[in-house]
């Protein structure tokens, strides 16, 4: 399993880290991070969603009002970008945007992260549920995607596939992707269960083209895709 | 192949072996390492003064309550109280630093420099540095750059941050940064501005992470006043080519030793220091949600 994490972490810094990120406050893990982390989710579903259950662990569950970490989420899910002023106000805007919402905390989740969050969301038919850790200094880790280990930063384009366990597919997807001159930065697989279907998790340095998404989704074992351009955008 | 920023005395050494100031390899890293060119730099830079400049004004202007209470217009007070202290400038710089934090605390924009609880440290420093001097804003923003260049370091030799190098690598980053930059606006060669730096680290080494309830409003709006006076004494005695005896780099080798050995209760986990006081427990109780459902222990 790559590590994107400790990819990210070992890359050099940007002066744009030493000034900057433009934020709404008042912590870049408890606002900005968690901002990201329901965009992420956000672009998973597709929409914004009509209904969304956030459960806060750990360290957030205390915490999450008083950083105002349930704004910056529900901000986030109505596609505000972590410098958004909006952020202040989401709980009231919320109505407007036609979602609602429920808030949890749970503490002692020894195995997660100190500052976690599971969003379960839906709209219609669809519904989604993601893990996401926010790490510090608005670096976010998408742990899991309806139950399917993800790993995944959300700093670059993501790739999800959904498909059957068919042999060759990996190396037949990264193919694909070369052809489009996609850059693949990582790449990760999981699966439920033996025989089950599994995650691949691809994250790319440049985005990619219609056709080329169009053409993944044809394939017949291909379940579903879901394709996250940078988040930030 | 660009410099690294890996210590002061080899940012000293490229910049004069290719001849060209410190702020210029700050441009170079940045070109090279990701790959923007000068005008995308230099419009992020312009942002980023921008957004600083707007939250000191909002900080000054607008109603600033914290959710918890705790932050409750104090920019604004210290702006207007009749009595300066010093100088209506140094009243001007204190206001102003507290009053871009206070925004950071009210869910307002900020820019992070380098983090979001030492976010009213830039803003006061330079717009106070900016009006008394009469800087042009070219040269504030090469005074930004100089001083990512020295974030820069600190990050890769000590800490940026409060969970891992306790306050001093937070608000005391800032507080260099803000050193450095105003030397450089003031005219200081490349010692002084090095100097200015060390001995402002020198004042902040020590310092602890211990916000009352986890949140980032006591002390850290007062602590960005004082990071702020402390930039602007350190850069008065840096100026004056007065040593900082101890040389930079062993400066930042120090808070990273401090850092490394001082206890987590004092790393941003509030369980030390002004969290763990009568008060701060008592605050911490009321604005923290109790409504939780703990899980059972998970025996592995
Ligand atoms: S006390 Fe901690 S949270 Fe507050 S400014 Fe200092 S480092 Fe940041």
């Amino acid at each position: 399993m790559a590590s994107t994490y400790s990819q990210i972490m070992a890359e050099k810094s940007s002066i744009f880290d030493m000034i900057g990120p433009v934020m709404i406050g008042p912590s870049s893990s408890h606002t900005a991070g968690v901002v990201r982390i329901a965009r992420a989710a956000l672009k998973l579903l597709g929409d914004i969603p009509e209904e969304a259950e956030i459960t806060f662990y750990n360290s957030f569950a205390r915490t999450y009002e008083g950083h105002s970490s349930d704004r910056a989420v529900i901000g986030g899910l109505m596609d505000f970008k972590t410098d958004d002023k909006r952020i202040k106000n989401s709980l009231d805007l919320a109505g407007e945007f036609g979602l609602s919402y429920k808030f949890k905390s749970v503490g002692n989740a020894s195995t997660m992260h100190p500052n976690t969050i599971r969003l379960v969301l839906k709209k219609g038919e669809k519904q989604i549920e993601v893990l996401g850790e926010s790490k510090g200094g608005g670096i976010i880790n998408i742990a899991e995607v309806n139950g399917f280990k993800a790993d995944f930063t959300a700093n670059l384009h993501t790739l999800i596939i959904f498909a059957d366990d068919v042999k060759g597919s990996i190396a037949f997807i990264a193919n694909i992707l070369a052809h489009d001159e996609c850059n693949i930065a990582t790449m990760s697989v999981s699966r439920k269960g033996k025989n089950d279907l599994a995650c691949q998790v691809i994250e790319m340095d440049s985005g990619i083209k219609g056709v080329t998404l169009a053409y993944l989704e044809s394939l017949s074992w291909v379940k579903q895709i879901i394709y996250i351009p940078d988040i930030d955008k | 192949m660009s410099f690294l920023f890996e210590s002061f005395a080899d940012w000293k050494k490229h910049a004069e072996e290719k001849n060209i100031s410190l702020h210029e390899v700050v441009l170079e890293y940045e070109r090279e390492q990701k790959g923007r060119n000068k005008e995308q730099i230099m419009e992020g830079l312009a942002r980023a003064w921008e957004v600083m400049k707007d939250a000191v004004h909002t900080g000054l202007t607008e109603e600033m309550t914290s959710r918890s209470g705790m932050i409750n217009n104090g920019a604004k007070k210290v702006y207007n109280y009749p009595t300066p202290v010093l100088s209506k400038e140094f009243q001007n710089l204190i206001s102003r630093a507290l009053a871009a934090k206070e925004v950071n605390s009210c869910m307002g924009r900020v820019v992070a420099a380098p983090t979001a609880g030492a976010s009213g440290i830039m803003p006061g420093v330079l717009v106070t540095l900016q009006e008394i001097h009469k800087i042009d804003d070219q040269k504030i923003l090469e005074a930004m750059l100089l001083a990512a260049g020295i974030a820069l370091i600190m990050e890769q030799r000590a800490s940026i941050s409060g969970a891992v190098g306790g306050c001093q690598a937070e608000t005391g980053t800032a507080a260099a940064m803000g050193s450095g930059a105003i030397v450089y606006c003031l005219g200081g060669n490349t010692d002084q501005i090095f100097n200015a730096v060390a001995i402002t680290v020198q004042c902040m080494l020590g310092l602890v992470c211990d916000p009352v309830a986890g949140l980032v409003e006591i002390p850290c709006v007062v602590r960005n006043a004082s990071a702020a006076a402390i930039a602007n004494s350190s850069a008065q005695i840096g100026l004056a080519n007065v040593s900082s005896v101890i040389p930079v780099d062993e400066v930042i080798e120090a808070m990273g030793e401090i850092g490394a050995s001082m206890e987590t209760r004092y790393k941003e986990t509030a369980l030390g220091g002004l969290a763990a006081t009568k008060t701060g427990q008592a605050i911490a109780k009321r604005v923290l949600i109790r409504d939780i459902e703990i899980l059972p222990d998970e025996k592995s």
